[in-house]
């Protein structure tokens, strides 16, 4: 049973991670229907970021609390800004383009931010810093959860949360859900959709370097080529939902952590980017809209 | 006026990237001895950089919005430079010669070492021309095209290391082992369109790799297979070099059979079904073209020549593990069908000779290769979509007859 518990919330934990950078790509699509190839280096940058500045503020004598927060702050501060660069010089030249053209270019774009971090930083493994602390009171129960988990678990969901209400309440969320609906109409009424496409790269941005500080405090290590793997299995999440739907998004990665974390608990720990790949390839073929998608047929 | 503020955005511009690259190119920490480096000299180079870079995006971006309408009126008459060559006999009989003759003589004049490079150029050039009928005439953007090649090489090293069956016996077995392959991903994938085939195909590509790295029984894991044999010549015993030469010459035949092929294939009725399913899925589909075989041929007939290259492969360099198919080889040779321009045989084979010479002979740059391989590819796409030899549409006229 403890077995079981400790799956099902590292499971979870997991499957929170997932849900923060997936819904960077689920947003992107949602809004001008491309997958943001590169999103998975943003992820990346955003831990190099905060193993940089975490270490220099350490250095510099900062107080565990403070670190944690100026070090999210940061790394979702230079994500967001490569996210928008990103977008500036691969996607918005092809906005009329053939659909395989920015996808290419978004290929293009991942490659060459994974080579600029390796180039820039080391190819190696680097040891990131533990940002969270062992709380005290939280012994008796870290066998089960371990008080990392535990932040991980309550920053995502509070996250979760702020976008939420970010999307249905404030004026450039309703802008963001107007683009996705119909992009042509959203212009008419008077919708900078450039605006609200650059923001939605920026706020995805953000999510994800925040995943990205977070796991890379719970696992303890990092290096260039983390934002792939990362990048794809969210992508997978995010389809896994249905893309272009925000709760989709958060579902799929759910499910997709849990069922990672029991394939690799149950079954072998060898597979457990096949049975990640193995449970988009059977969704996509029974499910081609997702979980929670609908899947529409294509009208001429 | 304009110049003013040509150079304010330039600046701005310089401003931006010095920001943007200041933690990473900058900083570099060691946590473990809390140690940290400050290269300030990144920054000046990335200020310089990018403010002349700046200029030139922006001239660029301006031609070609200026010249949008009078590039699509140009290029209804025009042809392109191999359109050109090809068009009279005066024109190509020396061209053709000249090029036979390099390609005779090379393995002759030049060094094993240099004949081995050569070798992977026309390997690449192969993969290119097979992975050139999923994406360029199809338009199924296929991202795991290198399980294929994974298919190949393992199926030769293990059925030599099993069986002991020589390279010509597994080279058919092979082609037809890969073709399996691309049918037994093309069958679930059927119905997914752009995207979603894409990351498929990309799941595919690493579900195959992490097989072969994890099933140590089957596949002997992430060290891999050593002692694969070479290629024999009907029993006759060769030196090393000259096993290479008689590679050089194989492959050489492979990748004249394969332009022979290619080129047939494009003209023949599947070849035109291939372009019409690319350009609009459902009028192709009201035209009476069956999707199902159409695109099943695409995925079969691209991984055929990816298994032959694979065998290749194994037989090249004698030892193959799992690391040699990574996703990097797929966008490897992605790179070189859209930077040769989709769909156009001579524009892969410019290709994919850039791409893999110019590394070799620029070992300087070596580091810095698929970093310039990314940008390109991102150029590439915003300034020349159509690559470095645009496919010519076959255009068909009607001409009255002169009796």
């Amino acid at each position: 049973m403890e077995y079981f518990l400790e799956l099902l919330l590292g499971g979870l934990t997991r499957g929170s991670i997932y849900a923060l950078i997936a819904l960077g790509y689920t947003m992107v699509y949602g809004i001008i229907e491309l997958i943001n190839f590169a999103h998975g280096e943003i992820y990346m940058i955003g831990a190099f970021t905060g193993l940089i500045v975490s270490t220099i503020l350490t250095a510099y004598g900062f107080g565990t609390f403070g670190v944690l927060v100026l070090t999210l702050v940061l790394s979702a501060v230079y994500s967001a800004a490569y996210g928008f660069t990103v977008e500036k010089i691969a996607y918005k030249p092809l906005r009329q383009a053939p659909r395989l053209s920015p996808l290419i270019s978004a290929i293009g774009m991942s490659i060459f931010l994974q080579n600029y971090v390796m180039l820039a930083q080391t190819s190696d493994f680097v040891p990131f810093p533990a940002l969270i602390p062992d709380f005290e009171f939280w012994e008796p129960y870290s066998h089960i959860i371990t008080s990392s988990e535990l932040v991980i678990l309550s920053a995502t969901t509070v996250l979760m949360i702020a976008l939420t209400l970010f999307i249905r309440h404030t004026r450039i969320g309703k802008a963001m859900r107007a683009t996705a609906q119909d992009r042509t109409m959203a212009m008419l009424v008077g919708i900078n959709v450039n605006r609200v496409i650059s923001s939605t790269f920026i706020i995805g941005s953000c999510l994800a370097a925040v995943g990205g500080v977070l796991i890379a405090s719970h696992i303890g290590q990092i290096n260039f080529f983390i934002g792939f793997i990362a990048g794809i299995k969210a992508f997978t999440a995010a389809v896994l939902g249905g893309i272009g739907s925000i709760p989709g998004a958060v579902l799929g990665s759910m499910v997709l952590g849990l069922t990672e974390s029991f394939a690799t608990g149950y079954v072998s720990s060898d597979y457990e980017d096949v049975f990640a790949f193995l449970l988009l390839v059977f969704i996509l073929i029974f499910r081609p809209g997702g979980l929670l998608g609908r899947f529409t047929t294509q009208k001429v | 006026m304009r110049f003013w503020s040509e150079i304010k955005q330039s600046v701005l511009t310089a401003l931006w990237f010095i920001f943007l690259t200041f933690p990473i190119l900058v900083i570099r920490v060691n946590p473990i001895e809390k140690l940290v480096i400050w290269r300030w000299w990144n920054l000046v180079w990335v200020g310089i950089g990018s403010f002349v870079l700046s200029f030139l995006w922006r001239a660029l971006l301006r031609r070609k919005e200026r010249g949008k309408p009078a590039a699509f009126a140009a290029t209804v008459g025009k042809t392109d430079w191999v359109g050109w060559v090809a068009a009279s006999p005066k024109r190509y009989v020396p061209v053709l010669t000249l090029v036979g003759l390099v390609t005779v003589l090379f393995p002759v004049v030049m060094s094993p070492y240099q004949t081995n490079i050569l070798i992977t150029a026309l390997m690449y050039v192969v993969l290119g021309l097979g992975l050139n009928i999923v994406v360029g005439l199809a338009g199924l953007l296929d991202l795991g095209y290198v399980a294929f090649y994974a298919v190949g090489a393992y199926s030769y090293a293990l059925l030599n290391h099993h069986f002991s069956l020589g390279f010509r016996t597994v080279l058919p077995l092979a082609a037809l082992l890969a073709a399996c392959f691309g049918v037994l991903l093309g069958f679930p994938v059927l119905r997914l369109r752009g995207d979603y085939l894409a990351i498929v195909t990309l799941g595919f590509g690493e579900i195959i790799r992490l097989i072969l790295e994890n099933w140590n029984e089957f596949s002997f894991g992430p060290s891999g297979i050593s002692g694969i044999a070479r290629p024999g010549f009907f029993g006759i015993s060769m030196s090393l070099n000259q096993t290479i030469v008689y590679l050089y010459y194989l492959m050489i035949g492979l990748t004249l059979f394969t332009i022979f092929v290619v080129n047939r294939l494009q003209h023949s009725r599947i070849g035109r079904a291939w372009i019409a399913l690319r350009e609009d899925e459902i009028a192709c589909q009201a035209m009476g073209v069956d999707k199902t075989k159409t695109k099943l041929t695409a995925f079969a007939l691209g991984a055929t020549w990816a298994g032959m290259v694979g065998v290749f492969f194994a037989a090249k360099t004698t030892f193959i593990n799992p690391a040699s198919f990574t996703f990097l080889e797929s966008a490897m040779i992605l790179s070189i069908v859209v930077l040769g321009g989709m769909g156009s045989i001579v524009g892969v084979i410019v290709a994919a000779f850039i791409l893999i010479l110019l590394p070799e002979y620029l070992r300087a740059f070596s580091e810095y290769r698929m970093l310039i391989f990314g940008m390109i590819m991102v150029l590439m796409m915003v300034f020349r979509p159509q690559g470095i030899v645009a496919t010519v549409r076959k255009a068909y006229q009607f001409q009255r007859r002169t009796s």
